[in-house]
């Protein structure tokens, strides 16, 4: 039976990894023909590289988790493969680094795979973990390692590499947060309080979201990293209100982060600035709300179909390479660009939480849980701040930015979650082998 | 925990389902809203930054083409000659749009000519870039003779073949450089553009076939030619005659004086050599207002004439009605003084309605364009304009205009081995300064070129003023264009 299922989804994955393939290549091919009217040079070791190292991730699944889900790396594929494309349409330097963190990207995914046979002895490791995980979000304020790139000090530099240790800790700090909410959740949801008519959990609960909340905090003032500490504290709270159920924690969590995003906006000049260019980008349309307004210029001209690849100008928006690359996207493939990218996330969110609802331990679920969550509100904090759904922030949309520690940590992430559904397929099949047997 | 699972999946949809419906609205429902924003320059910096083919003189100089710039716009026009083709090639300026030839051939430079679409769509696989070239008819060469002729002096020299209508040189003083109206900082371009618009010797105005002047007696031409090929007036008849001034009907005893109150008459060959005021105001009085308002028109009068340059003068002759009950109107008319308004470039095509057997050429700035390869795909053909006058009037003109040269007022355009034919003018301005013009052409049995010059607000007023001042102008350029010594 497991051998069966595991196989259907490895020939599936299979399948999909090749049409992600194609559509990489096919639309490689069309930037350069549309940027000068030529074939590629290039498009024959091109191919082989994609395929190579879509050929690597697959062997690896088939090998390492064979029965793990089949579309989540087809579909990472896709969004890494056009990612960069778009990445090479832009900038040719950024690209050949991209295609590097690409392959070391499906190194950490293989690496994390071979690494981690058994989802359940991260578990032993959660005070590591935790550990790890904030140590590696302060780390930019070091003196010497830490550095300032446009405003927000969320760099380290170690010789000649910097890499942002923040995208690291989101991974880490999660695989803490799963376990730790996991052994004290019957705890965290008992109710002893009575507010009025609604049982509050005891005070001394609220220990933790205080500590999450000053970490957040302290991301936002220090680090002047809003998309970080945004995604950070509601990835905790979500955590939490899953593991427990208990609505109290999501109102009080919402509550302080509203208290200290108020707090934020009147003390910090940053802060506020986004919140306005937010509200109204429209008068201060050639200083702080230019790159806003050029995102918005840059999806409008992209229409429904798009200017074609490599045929529009995204490149009079700053940072488009990293931040703002789903504006580019927009320009050159249109709505129906956009969407397909929207839908990509919406299905990966779609299966990440699929598993952990089927996922038999509690570790498991949470965990699948919060690796989703991640992924999904990563897409939600940058595609809406792009299009003026929420205040921008400057994080990357994942595996579709340029971004080497980015591309890293979701593969190390993806590697989990598909290290989640391998173990609980594994463990349903042999249930039902066993039944059958008996 | 699945509970809150399938919620929290629930909110995520909820999420993704807004970004869905704000992509709709940004790309569909709201996009012509965004595009047409007037903060968006997208387009306009697109349309900027494509590539550009170079404008050429007939002699191989560039006048204007483009170099890699490294900004949004990627490419900068530049103007080599700077103002010397200035009103010829126009600007090509971000803030304020196009001008000249980069307005006029703009399709052909940037490759958006039915031709090139064909060739690229065969092309569509190798690298190429399909803008086009543009020849000029002129040269860098006789530009720069007629240029330095008319020297710091407000005016304008057009020369042009009349067999053709290709224009060889027009220039005009003062003229401005192109460069920084093409520049990328657009701080910079205004500034630019604001002090040469608030210049009140208007560098920015093409005088050549921008402007309009009084005409003055170069108008005798039309009026001459009109009365011969009405037949009313031949080389002997009427005999005018000698007056020192002319009483003019309906006006209660106004008069019209020859210059400086010199006494002149006789026939026409005569009176077109000294440039007899009262002997043309009465020929325009015997022809009638119809007659000579027709004539003008048969010149080009009253029509914009078809230069392939933007927004080209209409020189300006009253109807025939305006004329009913004022008859000194009709008089000074004749000879170029009063309702009458006359472009540089109208003058050089009257002059090459003689020089050409009585035939206006389309004129025309553009020789060939060529594609990036230098091949010709486009070559301006030759086209008649107008067809005032017989053939033989246009000989009779051109022997009685041998006699201007010879024995009149435009002695001083002569040349040594070529003969030249010529009319000179003198245009008074009423400010006690007189516009001089001198329309001329040469070989006079054989014309191959006709110039026309005017040369704004001199002193003294005297007919002899255009044979001094606008002649040797006149001069050089034949002289250069002919290749004589």
């Amino acid at each position: 039976m497991t051998a069966i299922l595991g196989a259907r989804r490895r020939n599936a994955e299979l399948g999909l990894m090749i049409l992600a393939a194609v559509l990489t290549v096919g639309a490689y091919v069309l930037a350069s023909l549309g940027h000068t009217s030529s074939l590629p040079a290039n498009v024959g070791p091109f191919l082989a590289i994609i395929i190579g190292l879509l050929v690597i991730a697959h062997l690896a699944t088939r090998r390492l988790a064979p029965n793990a889900d089949g579309t989540l790396l087809p579909l990472a594929a896709l969004l890494n493969g056009l990612g960069y494309v778009f990445i090479a349409r832009l900038d040719h330097k950024l690209a050949g680094l991209q295609a590097m963190w690409t392959a070391l990207g499906i190194v950490a995914f293989v690496g994390t795979l071979f690494v981690v046979r058994r989802i359940r002895d991260l578990e032993r490791y959660r005070y590591t973990f935790a550990l790890i995980g904030i140590g590696l979000l302060l780390m930019p304020l070091l003196p010497v390692i830490g550095r300032n790139i446009n405003g927000s000090r969320l760099w380290v530099r170690f010789g000649g590499i910097s890499f942002e240790p923040g995208e690291f800790a989101k991974v880490t700090l999660c695989i803490f947060l799963a376990s730790y909410l996991v052994e004290r959740r019957e705890l965290l949801a008992i109710g002893t309080r009575r507010i009025g008519r609604a049982v509050v959990p005891d005070f001394k609960y609220f220990g933790p979201i205080l500590l999450a909340w000053g970490l957040a905090m302290l991301v936002l003032v220090a680090e002047r990293d809003i998309g970080s500490s945004m995604l950070f504290f509601a990835l905790f709270l979500s955590m939490l209100w899953v593991a427990t159920g208990r609505g109290a924690y999501l109102v009080i969590g919402g509550g302080l982060f509203a208290v200290g995003s108020l707090a934020a906006v009147k003390a910090f000049a940053h802060v506020h600035e986004r919140i306005s260019v937010w509200i109204n980008p429209w008068h201060v349309a050639n200083g702080n709300g230019y790159q806003t307004i050029q995102a918005l210029f840059a999806l409008s001209a992209g229409g429904i179909f798009g200017t074609g690849l490599a045929l529009g100008s995204p490149q009079r928006i700053p940072e488009v390479a990293t931040d703002f690359i789903f504006a580019a996207i927009g320009e050159e493939l249109g709505l129906l660009g956009t969407v397909a990218i929207v839908i990509a996330f919406v299905l990966i969110v779609g299966t990440g939480l699929r598993i952990a609802m089927r996922a038999d331990a509690p570790f498991e679920k949470l965990l699948a849980t919060g690796l989703t969550t991640i992924i999904g509100l990563q897409a939600f904090i940058i595609i809406g701040g792009v299009t003026r759904v929420v205040p921008l922030t400057g994080i990357t949309l994942p595996f579709v930015s340029y971004g080497g520690s980015s591309l890293l940590a979701n593969y190390v992430l993806l590697a989990l979650l598909l290290r989640v559904s391998d173990s609980d397929s594994t463990r349903r099949s042999t249930a039902v082998a066993e039944a059958v047997a008996a | 925990m699945n509970r809150q699972i399938r919620t929290l999946g629930i909110a995520g949809l909820v999420l993704f389902t807004v970004l869905f419906l704000q992509l709709n609205n940004l790309q569909v429902l709201s996009a012509k809203k965004l595009n047409d924003n007037p903060l968006n320059t997208r387009q306009a910096v697109k349309d900027f930054s494509q590539p550009r083919g170079a404008i050429q003189t007939a002699d191989g100089v560039v006048v204007a083409d483009s170099v890699d710039s490294g900004d949004q716009f990627q490419r900068l026009r530049r103007y080599p000659t700077g103002p010397l083709f200035a009103h010829i090639t126009g600007y090509f300026s971000f803030t304020y749009g196009s001008e000249g030839v980069e307005r006029t051939y703009n399709k052909e430079l940037t490759g958006k000519t039915d031709t090139l679409k064909l060739n690229s769509i065969g092309d569509l696989l190798l690298e190429k870039k399909h803008t086009a070239n543009v020849t000029l008819t002129l040269t860098q060469k006789l530009q720069q003779v007629a240029t330095q002729a008319l020297g710091p002096r407000k005016g304008a020299v057009v020369a042009l073949d009349p067999r053709n209508g290709a224009v060889l040189a027009m220039a005009d003083y003062p003229s401005f450089d192109p460069n920084p109206l093409a520049a990328h900082d657009q701080n910079a371009v205004r500034a630019a553009w604001t002090q040469l618009a608030a210049d009140a010797n208007k560098p920015l105005l093409p005088r050549a076939y921008r402007d309009r002047y009084f005409p003055g007696s170069t108008f005798k031409i039309v009026t001459a030619s009109t009365g011969l090929n009405d037949g009313g007036v031949t080389t002997s008849q009427p005999s005018y005659p000698s007056l020192t001034q002319l009483p003019l009907p309906q006006s209660g005893g106004q008069v019209l004086k020859n210059f400086g109150g010199e006494r002149c008459g006789g026939p026409l060959p005569e009176i077109l050599a000294v440039s007899c005021n009262t002997a043309f105001a009465q020929m325009g009085l015997d022809l009638g207002a119809e007659k000579l308002s027709a004539g003008a028109s048969a010149f080009g009068f009253n029509d914009i004439p078809p230069l392939d340059l933007p927004v080209v003068a209409k020189s300006l002759f009253p109807p025939a009605s305006a004329f009913r009950f004022n008859q000194p109107a009709l008089a000074k008319s004749a000879i170029g003084q009063q309702d009458v308004q006359a472009s540089p470039l109208q003058m050089a095509l009257a002059g090459a309605a003689i020089a050409n057997k009585g035939v206006v050429m389309t004129p025309h700035v553009m020789g060939q364009v060529r594609d990036d390869e230098g091949q010709v795909i486009e070559t301006f053909k030759p086209d008649q304009w107008k067809k005032p006058i017989t053939p033989d009037v246009a000989k009779t003109m051109t022997d009685m205009m041998v006699g201007v040269v010879q024995h009149g007022t435009a002695t001083r355009v002569a040349l040594p081995n070529v003969q030249v034919a010529a009319k000179t003018g003198t245009a008074q301005t009423g400010n006690n300064t007189s516009h001089t013009w001198m329309v001329a052409f040469a070989p006079s049995d054989n014309p191959t070129i006709v110039v026309a010059v005017i040369v704004e607000n001199q002193p003294n007023v005297s007919e002899a003023t255009g044979g001094v001042v606008a002649a040797p102008i006149a001069q050089a350029v034949l002289q250069s264009a002919l290749g004589t010594p």
